[in-house]
């Protein structure tokens, strides 16, 4: 085992793995942004009267969260386009990641929505709050707060799955990565780079995330 | 429906060989992972302070580094240190670490669950502390991380799936092979999903009811 | 206070029964509370007074019987000799006649102490901003928070959070201000703040329907009492008679009883 470090090689290209984070980044926050659409629908979906909304949405959580992303972002990228919906491969990995997204999402917002109290719900039922301006001015605001930690998880988690962007050819961190390593050929160099920015990203966002959660006090 | 059918009577032992090794892979890394949470579960509990750091930087490194980036390094990094693995081999080396982490986060939440008071009460009785861990703190442990312990299984097969980007012939890399000759795309993609689909969901269902189980007595 | 004896009833209930499954709740309840009328609801727990007092507000669904709410029956319609629940924005514009004070505070937590009693103004009643805060800020110095506007609840004592409630329910102009246990909840010590308020607004010819259980209270500020057992009205009358010498014998065991 004679293995010498030279990061040299791996400094040289850093602007891409730089560059690559930053794609990285975008494509969760794209993701996470629909996925929250995606989730609240759900989740009011699953906590419904509407046995058939219920269904939907259990079935959309059962669904997803069992089939690999890989195999659900190569099913959108290469198989839309038979259907007749053409999207280029950042928009095909957006959506791919925001349905991912929005099924875990799901359950963060209908864990978030079960610890709503009741009797605030009521509350507002009581000073003449229809059902709908309930759930908007009571009930989501509430939700959201106790929900900010598990959204914030999710959403670091999303960020490393967008790693798999790399399978689509997508110029992200992991990409870039896996081309200076074939590149340069130093191996240990590259992936240690690498895997540090990532860790180091997730660190700053869960740091980040803790200073916005102790802005807005825990109800 | 009779062409892809067809065409997946003339994939079925491909296909069928991929699934053994999406199966094979993801046991191995379970019982590796496994023996290796608990080590780091204890360890970051009860270990001292010198201890917990390496398993503590282990943790986090592999959970702030995503499951492909792991693969990567494990598929590449081996050879240059002159360790020569099989993609399959590396794989599994991947995902078990990942698993190690994550599985000994789970010990180490559990551990910290159960109440002062057990190992006082062992002590009473004159047991020494392996003693205590054996029979009494594990036992109560591994009841509590079973059911997550389960979703880590589900994640593994998951994850296994990443390792048709190293060339490793398990269910997703034997699909694009069986796609790549009859262009079927659609459909053996749905496929292999359902496959997946099935498997996790029978070990959610298994994981469900031994929580169900398990709850009634705890 | 003097009563206009003759005056039509503000809140007419008429044999409402009300049940949760098989299990009858409320078994015939008949009720009225006259304009500026300050009723008190005494009874056991399980006795059915506050499914009663949530009923009207039509909180709770009910299965015969009528509410007439100043000449409007409501929660239900007759329609093609059924009768049949109303929809909701119907629902909600009659819960907005009445203000209800719960017994555990139940205020926003994401809201402010202002905020909290603007959210009915701005969006029940639809109005501006500014003209809501200053409702707000009138009825929260009514209660003695006028410094505490922008608390919010968890800043708050369990004292100031319910009178917080109290503000949030009057500022609403209610017909009928429904107040549910209001301070079962507290610590001893914050009690009397919250009862001061209460009755310095009955002082100011609110109309309440009270369920309480501080018996010395209730003879203070009411104009009648009502005493309910298993799901009836056993018995009814002004305080003297019913806290007086010549009461009924379960009356004095409901009374001995319930005296910490």
């Amino acid at each position: 085992m004679n293995y010498t470090l030279h990061f040299g090689a791996v400094w040289a290209s850093f602007d891409h793995l730089l560059g690559g984070l930053a794609i990285g980044l975008g494509l969760a926050v794209a993701a996470v942004a629909i996925g929250t659409l995606i989730g609240l629908l759900s989740a009011f979906a699953s906590v419904s009267h509407s046995r058939l909304l219920r269904a939907i949405s259990g079935t959309y959580v059962l669904l997803i969260r069992n089939i690999p992303l890989l195999v659900l972002v190569l099913l959108v990228y290469f198989a839309l386009p038979a259907t007749g919906i053409r999207l280029d491969k950042y928009e095909s990995f957006i959506g791919s990641l925001a349905l991912y997204a929005g099924a875990y999402l799901t359950e963060v917002f209908r864990a978030g929505l079960l610890s709503v109290p009741k009797g605030i719900v009521e509350a507002g039922r009581a000073i003449g709050l229809t059902r709908l301006q309930t759930n908007l001015y009571v009930v989501a605001p509430v939700m959201l707060r106790n929900s900010l930690p598990s959204l914030g998880n999710t959403f670091i988690g999303m960020f490393k799955d967008s790693s798999i962007a790399a399978a689509i050819a997508i110029p992200e961190l992991t990409f870039e990565a896996r081309k200076i390593n074939v590149d340069t050929f130093r191996v240990v160099e590259t992936w240690s780079v690498a895997s540090g920015l990532y860790i180091a990203a997730c660190f700053t966002i869960a740091a980040l995330l803790r200073m916005l959660e102790r802005r807005f006090p825990k109800f | 429906m009779d062409a892809f059918l067809a065409q997946l009577w003339i994939a079925r032992w491909p296909i069928f060989d991929g699934f053994l090794m999406t199966i094979g892979i993801s046991v191995g890394a379970i019982v590796f992972g496994t023996i290796l949470g608990c080590i780091v579960g204890i360890q970051l509990v009860f270990g001292s302070f010198l201890v917990k750091l390496p398993f503590r930087l282990y943790v986090d490194i592999m959970r702030g580094t995503p499951l492909l980036v792991l693969i990567l390094a494990a598929f590449y990094v081996p050879a240059v240190l002159g360790l020569s693995l099989s993609a399959p081999q590396a794989g599994t080396l991947a995902l078990g670490l990942f698993a190690g982490a994550h599985i000994g986060e789970l010990v180490r939440g559990s551990l910290q669950a159960i109440p002062p008071g057990q190992i006082e009460a062992g002590r009473a009785i004159g047991l020494r502390f392996p003693q205590i861990l054996a029979n009494v703190l594990l036992p109560q442990a591994l009841r509590t991380a079973l059911p997550p312990w389960i979703n880590t299984g589900v994640e593994l097969i998951k994850g296994s799936s990443l390792l048709s980007m190293i060339g490793v012939g398990e269910l997703l890399l034997k699909t694009q092979e069986v796609i790549g000759r009859n262009f079927m795309t659609i459909q053996f993609y749905v496929f292999a999903g359902i496959l997946y689909l099935v498997v996790n969901i029978a070990l959610d269902l298994l994981g469900k009811s031994l929580e169900r189980r398990l709850g009634a007595r705890l | 206070m003097i009563l206009d004896e003759t005056a039509r009833p503000l809140l007419d209930i008429r044999a409402l029964r009300k049940n949760f499954g098989a299990v009858e709740i409320l078994k015939g309840v008949d009720l009225a509370v006259r304009p500026k009328e300050v009723v008190s609801i005494i009874g056991s727990s399980g006795s059915g007074k506050t499914t009663l007092l949530r009923c009207v507000n039509l909180l709770e669904e009910f299965q015969g019987g009528d509410i007439i709410l100043d000449g409007e029956t409501i929660g239900y319609k007759t329609a093609g000799g059924k009768r049949v629940r109303l929809r909701d924005a119907e629902l909600s514009r009659q819960r907005a006649m009445t203000g209800m004070v719960f017994q555990s505070f139940n205020l926003f937590p994401h809201l402010t102490a202002a905020g909290n009693v603007m959210l009915g103004l701005r969006k029940v009643k639809k109005m501006g901003k500014d003209e809501a805060f200053a409702i707000a800020e009138k009825w929260l110095s009514r209660v003695g928070l006028g410094a505490r506007l922008n608390h919010y609840p968890s800043q708050l004592s369990g004292g100031q959070q319910q009178r917080v409630a109290i503000a949030r329910a009057l500022a609403m102009n209610p017909k009928l201000v429904l107040l549910d246990e209001v301070t079962s909840a507290l610590d001893p010590e914050l009690v009397q703040e919250v009862l001061t308020t209460i009755k310095g607004i009955a002082d100011d010819g609110a109309t309440l329907l009270i369920v309480t259980h501080e018996m010395r209270f209730a003879r203070e500020v009411s104009d009648r009492i009502v005493f309910m057992e298993q799901g009836r009205i056993a018995e009814e009358g002004t305080p003297e008679v019913i806290f007086g010498e010549g009461r009924s014998q379960r009356l004095n065991e409901f009374l001995k009883s319930s005296r910490h």
